[in-house]
């Protein structure tokens, strides 16, 4: 019975080794994707128009920011599902529950590093979607470092540790208010004369010129990205780690 | 056999990043429908899209290119930059119309690696976090309503279940109207009689109380997911293994 | 040459991984493994010059998708029958 599964996957492998045989060269700088105008209008003038050093920040925030938003909206979504699918089916029952399941102090060795290295790993996560500019980074990379700073702290104490500090209602509030950050920045540009996310409208209320207007909305449009990703991946982590019970360790 | 010009040269030495990736992809497709543990599918599904990532950005990479953050020399905030402007115009470098960046020429364009692959996958990534969590709170509750995520049990399960839901209401709607006015019916009426009987007990208590008032009839045959697990449960005294709850089923089957 | 050395033995490994991560049982370890291919993969578009999409694989890939993962597996039965 397995083998017949082969067939589709052979089939499939077949069609594209032999559409990879077209394919350009490897590295080939003149190769359709890599000489479309588009690619290259964005290496080129994206200094021009933005200021900003780093092109796939301002690709990602500014020339392609319609769609980075509703990526935002997904993962928001995404977030709220897993929620709702997991909120009130976590009751106990019985012998169902897991055998490796202790419960225990949590350890002194863990939690005092954990103590140490937590402020570290959010400090570096604003560090990288401040800097993304001008370096590999973005709202995307420090939201899932921050994340991760509040999940560390769950694995170290348990669950109940960090949502006193990120409490789920929180997260669902903090994601909401970073997609509407982004949505209003989109809305102040257009108040101001100009099409939705069309950030360099903008230097009329800040006091730089349009191509640094668009260079600060990018950060805060990153800032709005990093916000909801947060709370989405601690609240993914925090539903998922409990059945949705909210409390105790992993 | 790897001499220029041969179709194994081709993909394997000068194509190995289009040959894995594709390799990738069928070892993702082939998870997705040949295992029959959900997570190892949603592995196998997370493999696909790396795979699929694994193309795009190998689409994106020219020969002796950097990655795509402007070097010094184009920074639009480098030394650089500032330097040619002051010897313009000295006075008003800071705001002054000759200041800035200049756009890059086609010979220059080719240092950078191409954007545009990478902003569509980076995003894809995250959506693919989001989604994967998705995935997995659905597991966790396949895995409540049936004590078990292995697909080839769980469709036992779901027959069973059914199986037991088109016998139970149709057994409790016709006993309670027909069972005076229709001979023809009898006969089914006994087998699912027996049925419940030698089933769960709690289950016809449930249809005792389902005939006296309609709601809780409604909610049964909604979902017939919810009234599966309490089997288990009613059995779980007797089987005191832990964790076992697919055990005294497939006992039974 | 040192680079494209570095491509080829990270591309089979990165087969390895994913083959390692379908085999095994214990679907635990397959999940750290998987974290071990994200990782890997990570590396390989770093080298081709995706320094963002390689950190954003290290970040997510590795890191919340492995956790979350374990964390579902802790609350599911640990074996797998395949």
């Amino acid at each position: 019975m397995k083998w017949i599964s082969l067939v589709p996957v052979l089939a499939v492998g077949g069609l594209l080794l032999f559409a990879a045989k077209d394919f350009p060269e490897w590295g080939d700088p003149q190769s359709p994707a890599s000489s479309s105008p588009v690619s290259s209008h964005f290496i080129n003038n994206t200094g021009v128009d933005t200021e900003v050093p780093n092109m796939v920040t301002a690709v990602l925030a500014d020339y392609r920011g319609f769609d980075t938003m509703f990526e935002t909206v997904v993962v928001f979504i995404a977030g709220v599902a897993v929620i709702a699918i997991l909120k009130g089916s976590g009751r106990r029952r019985g012998g169902l529950r897991k055998d490796h399941e202790v419960e225990a102090e949590p350890d002194l060795i863990v939690t005092n590093t954990v103590r140490l290295v937590v402020p570290v790993i959010q400090i570096f996560a604003f560090y990288v979607l401040a800097h993304g500019h001008v370096s590999p980074g973005g709202g995307f990379q420090g939201g899932v470092v921050m994340g991760a700073s509040f999940i560390l702290l769950a694995l170290a104490w348990d669950l109940d540790h960090a949502l006193v500090r990120m409490s789920l209602p929180k997260c669902i509030i903090i994601a909401a208010a970073g997609i509407i950050l982004y949505g209003g920045i989109g809305f102040l540009s257009m108040l101001l004369g100009g099409e939705f996310l069309d950030y360099a409208e903008l230097e009329k209320v800040l006091p730089v010129s349009r191509e640094m207007a668009r260079y600060h909305a990018m950060l805060g449009v990153e800032i709005g990205v990093g916000f909801t990703v947060t709370s989405i991946m601690f609240a993914l982590y925090a539903n998922l780690s409990s059945e949705g019970r909210l409390k105790g360790g992993l | 056999m790897f001499e220029d010009g041969t179709v194994l040269n081709e993909l394997l030495v000068e194509r190995l990043n289009y040959f894995i990736y594709v390799v990738l992809l069928l070892i993702g497709l082939h998870a997705m429908i040949a295992k029959k543990n959900l997570i190892k599918k949603l592995i196998g599904m997370s493999i696909f899209q790396t795979a699929i990532i694994l193309f795009y950005v190998s689409i994106s990479v020219k020969e002796d290119a950097t990655i795509p953050i402007y070097k010094p020399e184009h920074d639009p905030h480098g030394e650089h930059t500032y330097a040619q402007n002051l010897d313009v115009n000295s006075s008003n470098s800071e705001m002054g119309a000759g200041h800035g960046p200049v756009a890059l020429q086609s010979a220059e364009t080719a240092q950078y690696a191409n954007p545009l692959p990478h902003v569509l996958m980076l995003t894809a990534i995250v959506v693919g976090v989001a989604t994967l969590g998705l995935a997995l709170a659905l597991c966790q509750r396949i895995y409540q309503g049936y004590g078990t995520i292995e697909e080839d049990e769980l469709l036992n399960k779901i027959e069973r279940a059914d199986a037991r839901t088109s016998l139970s209401p149709l057994a409790k709607a016709k006993s309670s109207r027909k069972l005076s006015n229709r001979n023809s019916r009898k006969s089914v009426l006994e087998e699912t009689g027996k049925e419940k009987t030698k089933g769960v007990a709690s289950m016809r208590a449930t249809t005792g109380s389902k005939q006296k008032s309609s709601a809780p009839k409604r909610k049964a045959i909604a979902n017939p997911s919810q009234a599966k697990p309490r089997k288990p449960v009613a059995q779980k005294p007797s089987g005191k293994k832990p964790g076992g709850s697919s055990k005294p089923n497939k006992g039974s089957a | 040459m040192g680079l494209e050395l570095f491509n080829t033995f990270i591309l089979l490994l990165l087969v390895v991984a994913a083959l390692a991560a379908l085999r095994i049982r214990d679907l635990i370890t397959a999940s750290a493994v998987f974290g071990i291919y994200s990782f890997l993969m990570c590396l390989l578009w770093a080298e081709m010059g995706a320094v963002d999409v390689a950190f954003t694989e290290a970040t997510v890939g590795a890191g919340i998708s492995t956790v979350v993962l374990v964390a579902t597996i802790f609350n599911l039965k640990r074996k797998s029958n395949d």
